[in-house]
């Protein structure tokens, strides 16, 4: 019969193997689904993961990585480091819903201003306007020792009735005709989160997430925050022992995470998406759990899962056009690449070995 | 604004309709968590059983194959979670959320040929003289049998988890799986069939709403249920009881809030809609400061060593 086995130590080869055999495993999953819908499993994953990259119109595809990437690096971040500490946010979506209202409001308020601080201020808008949204989950934790799951998802669906509200009322476009949405920021060019080189795809969010990327490697390796972080994650109690403050620590990671959704979603608003309306914001929340798992909870990890969940959207919407592949397809797809590395992270931690059931 | 219009009989019949779905999906998350496992893929479970007992009773023409399928389409998904936490031993938040996720996506995959179709109607209790009667018969005698199904379940667990064996083999493995293996108990086992028993409530539930209480299907139309009804278990300690009575109050607030809506009160209908996920909140708040009654095996992995 099979046994698991405790290794002594995470395997290290395990541990960068899996997310690689998750891909592998989902794509002839997620090939044998695209089968059964009726579509040619190998011409479909192509399309999602050759043609963006290399196909005949990659020049197009290939800065859509870097946008769509952007928002899943930065939120993806933020979270893994209240995962790694076992502090669940999983109400990204909802700060990143606030931080584009906040930022987008405190452009809106300007118009038609015109001035080199308008876009800094919104910046820091959005970060706040997520960090707060995160902070009620995080205060209620530390003072009444309230479930943080449970309330920072409860947020989400009030955020996105507050964005209803505000893209039908406050921030609605007094010029536009009676429908729903806010002024077009891509038209107001002080608050434009606009490409930073042409046609590069390469906006302020990008170079946002990679400074996040940079700043969190560092942080978890070199300080001594990091470190806390870590140990709270591996060892509850020695933390407790070793002087880790567990109520700092909740507000640190809960604040962090929403103050990069919080930018995640300004410099989606101000920029690739344009305005605020009932539905701009697309799960960027949501899959970026699934991206810090996949990145293994690792700043270069989470980097390279943002990029690849990046071009499984790209793909798929090529998918969608040139196939008629089902938009629902891919979010099973990438649903599915969760679980496989969830299943096969048993690898990292037990040995499997095959044993004759002893006797008593 | 006219508050007059709110009939207070019906407020309270559909009360319970609202409430039904909260309450299915709680009373079986429950007994999971009795069990000593936390799934958060309620929602997960609901939206794939409201959208396989749509397809069924939509396809089949008869109601009771639809709810049939969505508790097996519930289990089926719950069996992935089996998978994830009793077999490969994951962490269990993150195979909760995972479940959600997949459950979402798979349900909108499933039910695209299934937007703007009516499904058949269930049909209501209706005894003669019973039914009939003022303001009694609305509100306990003229319902669906789904409803009363949700009761009877609540019913049987509180009896299962109190007065029987198997309740309180269920309960050791909930508070010390440890000491449960060590007493010769299947601690897996037992905790796989509390999930299945989860996933297919969770399932019950989602096609209430799809085949009863809206009727019809649109993508996420679950809309958090599932996430209430795991703030539910918590406010109810654990209790099947107080589960019930969770659960209606959460159906009130519901409807009362639809109704206000429709009474046209000054409110924006954003901040009306916003408000069972506020409540939610504060409920869990107040709550939050007892945290003995939570089962003490919760959450955590059982790794037979010997």
């Amino acid at each position: 019969m099979i046994v698991l086995e405790k290794r002594p130590q995470p395997s290290q080869f395990w541990s960068l193997a899996t997310p690689i055999a998750a891909v592998v495993a989902t794509m002839i999953f997620g090939g044998l689904l695209f089968a059964v819908l009726g579509k040619n499993p190998v011409e479909a994953i192509r399309t999602i993961f050759w043609d963006p990259l290399l196909g005949e119109f990659a020049f197009y595809y290939r800065p859509q990585l870097l946008i769509k990437g952007a928002p899943l690096v930065l939120i993806a971040i933020g979270l893994s480091l209240g995962f790694k500490a076992g502090i669940w946010n999983i109400g990204a979506e909802g700060q990143y819903i606030i931080g584009a209202l906040t930022g987008a409001g405190v452009g809106l308020a300007f118009y038609p201003m015109e001035s080199w601080i308008i876009f800094p201020l919104m910046v820091l808008a959005g970060a706040l306007g997520g960090w707060a949204w995160a902070m009620i989950p995080a205060l209620l934790k530390v003072k009444f020792g309230t479930n943080e799951i449970l309330v920072s998802l409860m947020l989400v669906y009030v955020a996105e009735q507050l964005l209803a509200s505000m893209s039908l009322g406050l921030l609605k476009n007094p010029e536009g005709f009676g429908f729903p949405g806010s002024r077009n920021l891509q038209q107001y060019d002080s608050a434009h989160n606009a490409e930073l080189i042409a046609g590069s795809g390469m906006h302020w969010g990008v170079v946002a997430a990679m400074i996040t990327v940079i700043f969190a490697y560092v942080l978890l390796n070199r300080h001594m925050l990091g470190f806390h972080i870590r140990l709270t994650g591996d060892a509850p109690r020695a933390a407790r022992f070793a002087g880790v403050n567990p109520a700092r620590l909740i507000l640190f990671c809960l604040g962090i995470s929403g103050a990069l959704a919080g930018l995640a979603g300004l410099f989606e608003v101000a920029g690739p998406a344009g305005q605020i309306s009932i539905d701009f914001n697309t799960g960027y929340g949501f899959t970026a759990i699934i991206v810090a798992f996949l990145g293994r909870l690792h700043p270069i990890g989470i980097l390279l899962a943002g990029l690849l969940m990046a071009l499984t959207y790209i793909g798929g919407e090529i998918a969608q056009s040139q196939m008629g592949l089902p938009a629902a397809a891919i979010q099973v797809f990438q649903g599915m690449l969760l679980f496989f590395l969830l299943a096969l992270d048993v690898l990292t931690n037990f040995r499997i070995r095959l044993k004759t059931r002893e006797v008593a | 604004m006219d508050l007059s219009q709110i009939n207070p009989v019906l407020l309270i019949a559909s009360l319970m309709v609202a409430a039904t779905p909260i309450l299915l999906a709680a009373i079986g998350e429950l007994v999971v968590e009795r069990a000593g496992v936390l799934n958060l893929g309620v929602e997960g479970m609901m939206i794939t059983g409201a959208i396989c007992g749509f397809a069924v009773a939509v396809e089949s023409g008869s109601p009771l194959f639809g709810f049939v399928a969505a508790a097996v389409g519930g289990a089926v998904l719950s069996l992935l979670f089996v998978l994830l936490t009793q077999v490969a031993l994951a962490n269990q938040v993150a195979s909760g959320l995972a479940l959600t996720l997949f459950g979402l996506g798979l349900s909108s995959l499933l039910g695209q040929g299934y937007v703007g179709l009516k499904p058949p109607p269930t049909p209501r209790l209706d005894i003669p003289v019973l039914s009939d009667l003022p303001v009694v018969g609305p509100i306990l005698f003229s319902h669906d049998p789904v409803l009363y199904f949700g009761i009877v379940v609540v019913a049987a667990t509180w009896a299962l988890l109190k007065f029987t064996r198997a309740g309180l083999i269920l309960r050791a493995v909930g508070e010390n799986h440890d000491a449960a293996h060590a007493l010769g108990y299947k601690v897996v086992r037992i905790r796989v069939l509390a999930i299945l028993f989860g996933g297919a409530c969770a399932g019950l539930g989602g096609a209430y709403i799809s085949l009863i209480r809206v009727p019809q299907w649109t993508e996420g139309m679950t809309a958090g249920v599932g996430w209430i009804a795991l703030a539910l278990v918590v406010f109810a300690s654990w209790k099947p009881w107080r589960v019930l009575l969770g659960a209606y109050l959460f159906g009130g607030l519901t409807v009362l809030q639809l109704n206000l809506q429709a009474a046209g009160v000054a409110i924006p209908v954003e901040y009306l809609a916003m408000s069972p996920y506020v409540i939610t909140i504060v409920v869990l708040v107040i709550l939050s400061a007892d945290k003995s009654r939570a089962p003490a095996a919760l959450g955590r992995v059982f790794h037979a060593t010997r």
